[in-house]
C-alpha cells in the first residue's frame, strides 16, 4: 500500500478508492485513445469504456468481498477534542450503503453505455464516442465520490463532477439538445448556490462539515437556532433538484426529452442514486437529531412528489415524457421511507430506501434500453401509438417492455416492483404516518393506469401493421449487440430478482 | 400432502410452459388435459384429508422465500379452504374443457389458454396461501390474466371500446382494494411482527389492540368489500360480467368473489376478531342493502329489456350480500352459512352464466328481448337447466341455494353477544323481503324465456297484445313505486317485433333458432348440476369439512 503523508500521518487507502481511480483513469485513456483513432475504428471506444467498467465493477465486487466489520475510510483529519466522536472524521467511507450504491451506479452506466452504441452527433453526423464517453466516466466519478462522502465539502464537489460533464452530455441531443443543457445548466447551478449557503450556515452553528461532526455538535443538545432550520432546509435543496422532488421537479420533462434516450437514462437513475445517497446521508446522519421535524417535510415532499409525478405521467402521450413522469413518481416512492420520525427505525428505513433504488434501477433502465432500441431501429418510437401491436412484430422486445412495466407497476408476475414496494411501505407503517401509507397505496392504482395502457397498446391487435414505417419486421440478429444486450441483462436482473430479491433488500434486514 | 399442494400450483405452470413448446392448435387441447389433470389431484386430496381433525390446518409448508420483507412460501388446506379449492380446480377443469370450441388455433388462442392457466394458479394459490403477503401476490395474480381476458376476448358496443373501459374499470377497482389490503396486513406485521397466518390464528387476535384490529380490519374490509363485493363498491361487476367472455365471466362469478368471502372468513374474523365485531353489523347492513338492491336491479333488467349477463351479475350482488349478512352476526351458524352460500353461488352462478354464454355464442346476443320466449318448446333440455338454475338460485328447498340462505338467516336471528339484536333482526325481515324480490325476478326470467305466452294468439297483433297483458299482469303484481311500465315494456317488443311475437305465436313466423344442449355442454353442465341437487340434498358434504374449522375459527371468541 502507498502511503502518502498529504493528510498528516493519515495515509490514503488506494484500495479503498480504486474503482473511483480505475474510472477516472478510464475517461482519461478514452480521450486520449480518441486522438489517434480514425473514424470507422470509434466504436471499439464503446467496448473500452465497457471494459473500464466492468474493471471497476470488479474492483468494487473485490471490495465487496474483503469488507470487515469496521467500514474502509480514508481522507480522515483527526478528531478535534471537543467532539466526543467514536469513529473519526473521513471524507471518504466504503460502508454498507456506499458499496450496495457504486455497484448499482456502475451498473447502471454499464447499461447506458451499451445504449449509446448507434449514437450519432447531432450536425456533423460523426460519431460521438470519444467526448461522449470521456464525459460519462467523469459524471459517474463525482456519482462514485458522491455516494461515498462524509461530509459536505466533498459532496458538494462530487456534486459538482457529477452535473458538470452531465450538462455537455444533454447538449449532445437532436432536437432540442442545446437548449435543454442550457435549462439544465441553469436550475442546476441555481440548485448547487441554495445548497452552498445552507451548508455554510450548518457549518456556522456545528463548526464542522462532516457528517459525524454535525451530528455531534447537534446531539449536544445546544440551543436550537432558527438559523439552523434554515441551514438545514438549504442544504438539502441541491439534493432534492438532483432526486426530482417536486417543488424541484420542472426541469425534469424538458431535459429528458431534449437529451439523448441514453443520457435521460442515466440521469434517470445513475444521478438520481447519487442524488439520494446525499439526501439519505444528510437526513440520517448528519440531522439525525432533528429527524422528528425534518420526516415531516420530507413526508410532505414524499407525498407531492409521487402523486403529481403519476398524476401528470396519465395524460402524457410522448414516451420519454411518460417515462420522465413516471420517474418522478418513482423518486416518491423512494422518498416514503426516509419520513420516519425516529431514529430507531432508520436504519430499516435506509435500507428500504436503498432497496428501492436497486430495484427501480432494474426496471428502469430496462424500460429505457428497450425504447432506446426500437428508436434506433424504427426511428419513431416517440408516441405510445407507436407501440401499438408491438407483440406481434417484435415479440422479443414487447416481453421484456411488458414485464418492465409490470415491475414498475408492482404487479406480479413483476415480483420485484411488488417486493420494492412492500418494503417501502413496511418502513412507513412502522416508523412513520400511517396517511403516507394510504397514499402510497392510492398513487399504486394511479400508476398502474398508464402502466396499463401501454402494456395494453403493446399487446392489442395491430391496426397500424400495414402502414409502419419500417415495413417488414427487423429480424432481432440484425439489431446491435450492444443495445441487445442492454436489453436482456436487465430483463435477467429484473426474472432474478422477482425470484430472490434479497440481494437488493439486505440492508433492509 | 404438501406436495400435492405444490404440485396443485406447479401444474398449471408446467401448462403454460408446454402451451408455448407445442404447437398453437393445440393450445386448447393442453388446457384442457391441464385443467383436468389438476381436478383429479384436488380430489386426491379427499382422500388424504384428515377429517377429523378438519379445524386444523393439514399439509403445511413453509419454505422461507424473502426473509427481508417477512415472506414465506408458506401452503396448508383445512376446512374452510378445501370446500373452496375444489370448487376451484372443478370451475376451471369445466372452462379449460368448454373453451376447447370457442379457442381459435392460433396464437390468440394459445394466448386465451395461457391466461387461464394463470388465473388458475392464481385462484387455487389464494386458498391455499398461508402467508398473509403469499395470499396477496396470488390475489394480485389473478387481476392481469383477468383484465386481458374482458379487454382483449370481451364484448361490448364501439367495437369493444365497452369491453376496454370495463376491464380497465375492474383492474383500478379491485387493485385500490388489493393496496388497502395490503396495507392492513402491514399494519398487522408491524404489530405482530409476522405473516404467517398459522401463527397468528393460534391466539386471537394475536394480542392486537383492539384500536389496531379496528384499523387493520378497516383497511382489509375495504379490500375484500370490493372485491366480494359488497354494495356500494360493487359498480364494477356489471360491466365486468356483461363484457367478459363466457369462461371469464364464469370463473369470475364463481371464484374470484369467492376470493373476498374467503378473505372475509380468513382474515377479517379468523385473525381480526374484535375488529371484525366493531364493523359487523355495518357488513351486515351493507350486504343486506345489497341484496334488495340487486334484486330490484334484475327485475329493472327485466322490465326495461336488459341483458341477460348484467341480471346475472346483480344477482350476484344480493347472493353476496347474504353471504355478507352471515359474515356480520359473527357466529357459527352464520359463516357456516357463508361459507356454504360461497360455494354454492359459485356452482349455481357458474350454470348461469355458462348458458348464458351458450346463448351468445347461438343467437349472437344476450338482450333479454332477443333471445325470445318458449324455450321449453324450442329447446327442451336447455330451457329445463336454465328453470333448474334459477330455482337454485332463488333458494328453492332440496338445490343448494337453499342451505345457505337458511344458515345466514338463523345466524342472524341470534348473533353474536355484543351484538345489536334489534338491528339484525331488522336486517333479517329486510333480507326476507329481498328473498321475496329474488325468488321474484327469477320467476320472471324463467317466465320470459322458457314459457311462452298463454294461447289463443291468432297473428303479430294480438301476440302483442297478450304480451302487454302480461306486463300489466306482472305489474299488478309487484310493489315497486317508481317505475313507469306500460309504454317500457311495449316499445322494445315492438322493436324487437320478429322475435318477441313470433316466439310467442308458433303460427309460420321465423323463429330464432335455437339448438339444444351439444353433448360438450352437457359434459360441461352436468356436474355442476349434479353437485348443486347432491348439495341440495345433502348440505354434509361441505358443512362436515367446514364446520369444524369455523369452530375452531372462533377459539378463543367464543
Amino acid at each position: 500500500m502507498f502511503a502518502a503523508s498529504a493528510f498528516g500521518s493519515a495515509a490514503i487507502d488506494y484500495v479503498a478508492l480504486l474503482p473511483v481511480i480505475l474510472v477516472a483513469l478510464g475517461a482519461l485513456g478514452i480521450l486520449v485513445a480518441d486522438l489517434f483513432l480514425s473514424d470507422e475504428r470509434k466504436p471499439l471506444l464503446n467496448w473500452a469504456a465497457c471494459a473500464v467498467l466492468v474493471a471497476a465493477l470488479a474492483a468494487e465486487l473485490g471490495l465487496w468481498f474483503s469488507r470487515t466489520r469496521q467500514a474502509r475510510t480514508t481522507f480522515c483529519v483527526p478528531v478535534p477534542g471537543h467532539l466526543n466522536l467514536t469513529s473519526g472524521l473521513c471524507s471518504y467511507s466504503v460502508d454498507s450503503l456506499s458499496l450496495t450504491l457504486q455497484t448499482v451506479a456502475i451498473g447502471g452506466t454499464i447499461l447506458v453505455v451499451l445504449m449509446s452504441s448507434r449514437l450519432r452527433q447531432q450536425h456533423s453526423g460523426h460519431s460521438v464516442f470519444g467526448e461522449y464517453h470521456f464525459l460519462i466516466l467523469c459524471s459517474l466519478t463525482g456519482a462514485l465520490v458522491m455516494v461515498a462522502a462524509r461530509d459536505f465539502i466533498t459532496m458538494t464537489v462530487a456534486l459538482e463532477t457529477l452535473s458538470l460533464p452531465a450538462f455537455a452530455l444533454v447538449g449532445f441531443g437532436r432536437l432540442a439538445g442545446g437548449e435543454a443543457a442550457l435549462k439544465f445548466f441553469l436550475m442546476s447551478v441555481t440548485s448547487t448556490a441554495v445548497m452552498l449557503f445552507g451548508i455554510s450556515l450548518v457549518y456556522g452553528v456545528t463548526g464542522s462539515v462532516y457528517f459525524n461532526g454535525i451530528n455531534a455538535a447537534l446531539s449536544n443538545g445546544g440551543p436550537r437556532m432558527p438559523v439552523l432550520a434554515v441551514g438545514i432546509v438549504l442544504s438539502l435543496v441541491g439534493f432534492a433538484f438532483k432526486v426530482s422532488a417536486v417543488p424541484f421537479h420542472f426541469w425534469i420533462p424538458e431535459v429528458y426529452e431534449g437529451a439523448p434516450l441514453p443520457v435521460a437514462a442515466y440521469l434517470s437513475v445513475v444521478s438520481k442514486t447519487a442524488g439520494f445517497a446525499g439526501l439519505i446521508l444528510s437526513i440520517e446522519i448528519a440531522f439525525s437529531s432533528y429527524l422528528s421535524s425534518v420526516a415531516t417535510l420530507i413526508a410532505v415532499l414524499a407525498a407531492l412528489t409521487m402523486t403529481v409525478g403519476n398524476v401528470v405521467a396519465l395524460r402524457q402521450s410522448s414516451v420519454v415524457r411518460l417515462l420522465a413522469w413516471s420517474s418522478i413518481g418513482q423518486a416518491g416512492y423512494v422518498l416514503v421511507p426516509l419520513a420516519v420520525t425516529s431514529v430507531l427505525h432508520s436504519s430499516e428505513a435506509i435500507g428500504a430506501s436503498v432497496g428501492y433504488l436497486v430495484l427501480y434501477a432494474v426496471m428502469n433502465l430496462g424500460a429505457f434500453a428497450t425504447v432506446n432500441l426500437l428508436a434506433v431501429n424504427e426511428g419513431s418510437a416517440h408516441n405510445l401509438a407507436d407501440y401499438r401491436g408491438l407483440y406481434r412484430t417484435r415479440p422479443r422486445v414487447a416481453l421484456p417492455l411488458g414485464f418492465f412495466l409490470l415491475c414498475l407497476a408492482g404487479l406480479p408476475p413483476g415480483l420485484m416492483g411488488l417486493f420494492a414496494k412492500v418494503a417501502v411501505i413496511r418502513a412507513v407503517v412502522d416508523g412513520g404516518p400511517l396517511w403516507l401509507a394510504v397514499i402510497v397505496a392510492v398513487n399504486i392504482v394511479i400508476g398502474l393506469f398508464y402502466y396499463l395502457r401501454w402494456i395494453g397498446l403493446l399487446f392489442a391487435p395491430s391496426t397500424t401493421l400495414a402502414s409502419s414505417p419500417a415495413g417488414a419486421p427487423i429480424r432481432w440478429t440484425r439489431t446491435p449487440l450492444a443495445l441487445r444486450l442492454a436489453v436482456l441483462l436487465p430483463f435477467l436482473g429484473a426474472i432474478v430478482f422477482s425470484v430472490y430479491p434479497d440481494p437488493a433488500l439486505w440492508l433492509a434486514l | 400432502m404438501s406436495t400435492l399442494l405444490v404440485l396443485l400450483l406447479l401444474l398449471p405452470a408446467a401448462g403454460i410452459a408446454a402451451l408455448y413448446l407445442a404447437p398453437a392448435e393445440l393450445a386448447a387441447r393442453i388446457g384442457a388435459a391441464v385443467g383436468a389433470a389438476v381436478l383429479v389431484l384436488s380430489l386426491v386430496l379427499l382422500p388424504l384429508f384428515d377429517y377429523g381433525h378438519a379445524g386444523r390446518m393439514q399439509g403445511q409448508l413453509k419454505l422461507s422465500w424473502v426473509p427481508t420483507i417477512g415472506l414465506d412460501f408458506q401452503l396448508g388446506i383445512d376446512g374452510i379452504s378445501l370446500p373452496l379449492l375444489l370448487l376451484t380446480t372443478l370451475l376451471a377443469a369445466i372452462c379449460l374443457f368448454y373453451a376447447q370450441r370457442t379457442t381459435t388455433a392460433d396464437d390468440k388462442g394459445r394466448t386465451f389458454t395461457a391466461l387461464l392457466l394463470l388465473l388458475t394458479i392464481g385462484m387455487v394459490g389464494t386458498f391455499l396461501a398461508e402467508n398473509l403477503l403469499l395470499f396477496f401476490i396470488f390475489f394480485e395474480i389473478v387481476l392481469i390474466p383477468m383484465w386481458a381476458l374482458i379487454h382483449e376476448w370481451g364484448s361490448g358496443k364501439d367495437n369493444g371500446a365497452d369491453a376496454r373501459r370495463a376491464a380497465n374499470k375492474f383492474i383500478l377497482y379491485t387493485l385500490l382494494g388489493s393496496a388497502l389490503m395490503l396495507l392492513g396486513f402491514i399494519v398487522i406485521y408491524s404489530h405482530a411482527h409476522t405473516f404467517d397466518m398459522v401463527t397468528l390464528a393460534q391466539r386471537p387476535g394475536f394480542g392486537l389492540t383492539t384500536g389496531v384490529q379496528a384499523t387493520a380490519f378497516l383497511l382489509v374490509g375495504l379490500g375484500f368489500a370490493i372485491k366480494t363485493p359488497m354494495w356500494p363498491l360493487h359498480t364494477w361487476l356489471p360491466d365486468a360480467h356483461t363484457a367478459a367472455p363466457t369462461t371469464g365471466s364464469v370463473l369470475l362469478a364463481g371464484v374470484l368473489l369467492k376470493m373476498g368471502t374467503y378473505g372475509f372468513i380468513r382474515i377479517g374474523i379468523g385473525l381480526l376478531p374484535l375488529g371484525a365485531h366493531r364493523f359487523a353489523l355495518a357488513l351486515a347492513a351493507f350486504g343486506v342493502v345489497g341484496i334488495v338492491y340487486g334484486a330490484l336491479a334484475c327485475i329493472a333488467q327485466l322490465r326495461r329489456g336488459g341483458d341477460l349477463k348484467r341480471l346475472i351479475a346483480y344477482s350476484s350482488v344480493g347472493h353476496m350480500g347474504f353471504v355478507l349478512l352471515g359474515l356480520g352476526s359473527m357466529t357459527r351458524v352464520g359463516i357456516d352459512g357463508a361459507l356454504f352460500a360461497s360455494v354454492a353461488h359459485g356452482l349455481i352462478t357458474g350454470l348461469l352464466f355458462f348458458l348464458a354464454g351458450g346463448v351468445k355464442e347461438r343467437l349472437g346476443t344476450t338482450d333479454l328481448y332477443a333471445i325470445g320466449r318458449g324455450l321449453y318448446g324450442r329447446a327442451r333440455r336447455y330451457g329445463v337447466l336454465v328453470a333448474f338454475a334459477a330455482m337454485a338460485s332463488l333458494g328453492l328447498p332440496g338445490l343448494a341455494g337453499f342451505w345457505g340462505e337458511l344458515y345466514v338467516l338463523i345466524g342472524a336471528y341470534k348473533p353474536a353477544p355484543g351484538l345489536n339484536v334489534l338491528g339484525f333482526h331488522i336486517l333479517m325481515g329486510v333480507a326476507g323481503l329481498g328473498m321475496v324480490l329474488t325468488a321474484a325476478y327469477l320467476l320472471m326470467l324463467v317466465r320470459r324465456i322458457c314459457m311462452a305466452p298463454p294461447q289463443g294468439a291468432d297473428g303479430p297483433s294480438e301476440s302483442s297484445e297478450s304480451g302487454d297483458a302480461d306486463e300489466v299482469s306482472e305489474t299488478d303484481q309487484e310493489n315497486e313505486a317508481d317505475e313507469v311500465r306500460e309504454s317500457s315494456p311495449s316499445v322494445p317488443s315492438s322493436a324487437a317485433s320478429g322475435s318477441t311475437t313470433t316466439g310467442s305465436a308458433a303460427i309460420g313466423s321465423p323463429i330464432p333458432a335455437f339448438a339444444d344442449l351439444t353433448p360438450r355442454e352437457l359434459i360441461s353442465w352436468l356436474p355442476l348440476g349434479a353437485l348443486i341437487l347432491a348439495a341440495g340434498l345433502w348440505p354434509a358434504i361441505i358443512l362436515a369439512v367446514a364446520d369444524p374449522a369455523v369452530h375452531a375459527l372462533f377459539g378463543g371468541v367464543r
